[in-house]
């Protein structure tokens, strides 16, 4: 982050004095409307055209890895909901996915299906509000607000499941904090009867919309090669020709047991990424019906025996197993043992792909809990996606990439 | 007869071969593998030809509290391959009073802000990049702040910030 003038070392020695007194430079953000997070760009312009644009990140810088340095592995998550705050729930999971991975903690199988089921409502949601932003910032606002309405929804569900609509905190080392119970079930249950409608809703007022395909189709392309040698990742990469998905070719908590597919695009410009977005949001739902209908009994946290998740109220009161395992948790100066060890887990996140890389000394906090962001490299792409567009394709471009300056600067 | 990928073993193998006897492990099914810093750009390009085609990410552990470490800083750069799904983990160990070690960007473009960010966070000079400014902190800041001697709550840094004016802005 750079408060200072910044310079462009991208002109080639042809593009002379004289032409150079035609561009002019253009501040977007970091306070912006249709930056809709706080995050900065440095436009040239000739004209309308874009000649060239500086991204610039910092503005909301947390050090939450430092954080992360200094409270537990329970405690961290609630940071990580800050982090991609329009799918919270995704985020948790990645943190505890990474947590279980360096402690080699083997999840119930019923904690492995809840686990996908939220994850698969974050990216229902985020994929929602990224694509409504797209509509929003292209003029179809009505678009914006059903796919908000339907956000909601999904707001309900988690507000029911564990008291909080957006900074869910769900997660545990070992487990969740609540187990589903029969009333998130029916909701979520309508929401699978429900969603369907509202998404062909959706498509028939965008997907075939005239001003909306001339705003998105043939801007901001990004070939296949320029996505994998840029980092790029998730959906942006998808709609490019990458057919990298984790949940396919890594398959973590149920995603093996489950039947859904890939959704790519080769185009690789706004509109594509669009398509893949909503696309995946069918293969989402059903993956969810598909977990929900085969949900496994049983403890939704692993055995007391193991000493990492906290035991219930009913296990404290009526085992010594219980007790002792509650006591040891509790602690200050126990707590469940850590090695020595590092270790990298990613899961398929909304935006793409979401790892953190932690160290471990012995003791519950991380020594280094890197968070691997998907939207840093997404926004280093994107001078050379704007490059030769008009302004008003800006906010279209931004908007497809769908940046969150949270997990962004973290 | 399908084609069947070279393993992550036969590259190590490969790697060993081309750059001497280097130290690898496995935790968890993730390999890792220790580069000397004077030849990690190499073997990191020979990596990138042998089917590694993603750059992960490059971060970076500061182990001057850690237990039994040898080395200050450890760099670690995460591969995978989009053709083959296999991933390995590169480590590459510097230390003070200059850590210094050469750019990936010319071999992957998704590596200049991860390196921006390793400089700003740790202070790792990344000899050869193009455009080695601080990512997330502010311009006029001074320390590296991911650093294991760096304070939780700072040095104060943000009470001489320099203040915008209207007439300066």
């Amino acid at each position: 982050m750079s408060i200072a003038t910044p310079t462009f070392d991208t002109h080639g020695p042809e593009a002379g004095a004289r032409s150079e007194d035609y561009l002019w430079t253009l501040n977007f953000g970091p306070q912006h409307p249709a930056t809709h997070t706080t995050l900065r760009l440095v436009l040239k312009l000739d004209g309308e055209r874009v000649v060239d644009a500086m991204p610039e990140m910092g503005y909301l810088h947390s050090g939450f890895e430092k954080i992360g340095e200094h409270l537990t592995f329970n405690q961290y998550v609630t940071v990580t909901d800050r982090m991609n705050y329009i799918s919270p729930m995704a985020n948790n999971v990645a943190w505890h996915h990474a947590v279980e991975t360096l402690l080699g903690i083997q999840l119930t199988p019923r904690c492995t299906y809840i686990r996908t089921i939220i994850a698969e409502l974050a990216r229902i949601s985020d994929h929602l509000l990224s694509n409504g932003a797209v509509g929003l910032d292209t003029g179809a606002f009505t678009f914006f607000l059903y796919g908000f309405y339907q956000r909601e929804v999904i707001y309900d569900i988690f507000e029911t499941l564990c008291g909080a609509r957006f900074t869910t905190s769900y997660t545990r080392v070992g487990g969740v904090s609540h187990d589903f119970t029969p009333l998130v079930i029916e909701k979520i249950r309508a929401f699978i009867r429900t969603f369907p409608k509202t998404l062909d809703d959706m498509e028939r007022l965008l997907t075939r919309n005239r001003i909306f395909v001339d705003r998105t189709k043939g801007v901001g392309l990004l070939s296949k090669e320029e996505a994998t040698n840029g980092s790029a990742s998730g959906p942006v990469a998808r709609a490019s020709g990458v057919t990298r998905d984790l949940r396919k070719d890594e398959p973590y908590l149920a995603y093996g047991d489950l039947d859904f597919q890939v959704c790519c695009a080769s185009a690789g410009d706004c509109y594509s990424r669009y398509l893949v977005r909503m696309q995946e949001m069918r293969e989402s739902l059903k993956l969810v019906a598909q977990a929900l209908e085969n949900l496994p009994s049983g403890e939704v946290n692993v055995s007391i025996d193991q000493r990492v998740a906290r035991p219930t109220k009913q296990q404290v009161y009526s085992s010594i197993e219980g007790t002792i395992s509650h006591f040891e948790l509790s602690m200050a100066n126990r707590g469940f043992e850590v090695p020595y060890e590092e270790s990298y887990a990613a899961i398929e996140a909304p935006n793409g792909e979401l790892g953190f890389y932690i160290v471990g000394d012995g003791t519950e906090n991380a020594y280094r809990a890197r968070c691997r962001p998907p939207s840093v490299p997404h926004f280093a792409l994107f001078p050379q996606l704007i490059r030769g567009h008009t302004l008003s394709d800006v906010v279209a471009v931004l908007g497809s990439l769908n940046i969150i300056a949270a997990e962004l600067d973290r | 007869m399908p084609f069947t990928p070279p393993s992550v073993d036969d590259v190590l193998a490969g790697l060993t071969d081309r750059f001497g006897t280097l130290d690898a492990s496995v935790y968890r099914g993730q390999t890792r593998v220790v580069v000397p810093a004077d030849l990690s750009f190499d073997a990191l390009a020979w990596l990138k030809e042998r089917g590694f085609d993603l750059l992960v990410d490059v971060t970076c552990v500061d182990y001057l509290e850690y237990r039994d470490a040898k080395h200050r800083y450890g760099l670690v750069y995460l591969l995978a391959s989009t053709t083959t799904n296999q991933r390995l983990t590169v480590r590459v160990f510097v230390d003070d009073p200059d850590p210094t070690v050469r750019s990936v960007v010319s071999l992957w473009a998704g590596a200049n802000w991860l390196e921006r960010e390793v400089w700003d966070l740790f202070g790792i000079r990344f000899t050869g990049h193009p455009d080695l400014r601080r990512l997330v902190m502010p311009e006029e800041f001074t320390a590296h702040p991911l650093r294991k001697d760096y304070p939780l709550q700072g040095r104060g840094e943000r009470h001489n910030f320099p203040v915008i004016t209207r007439d300066h802005s």
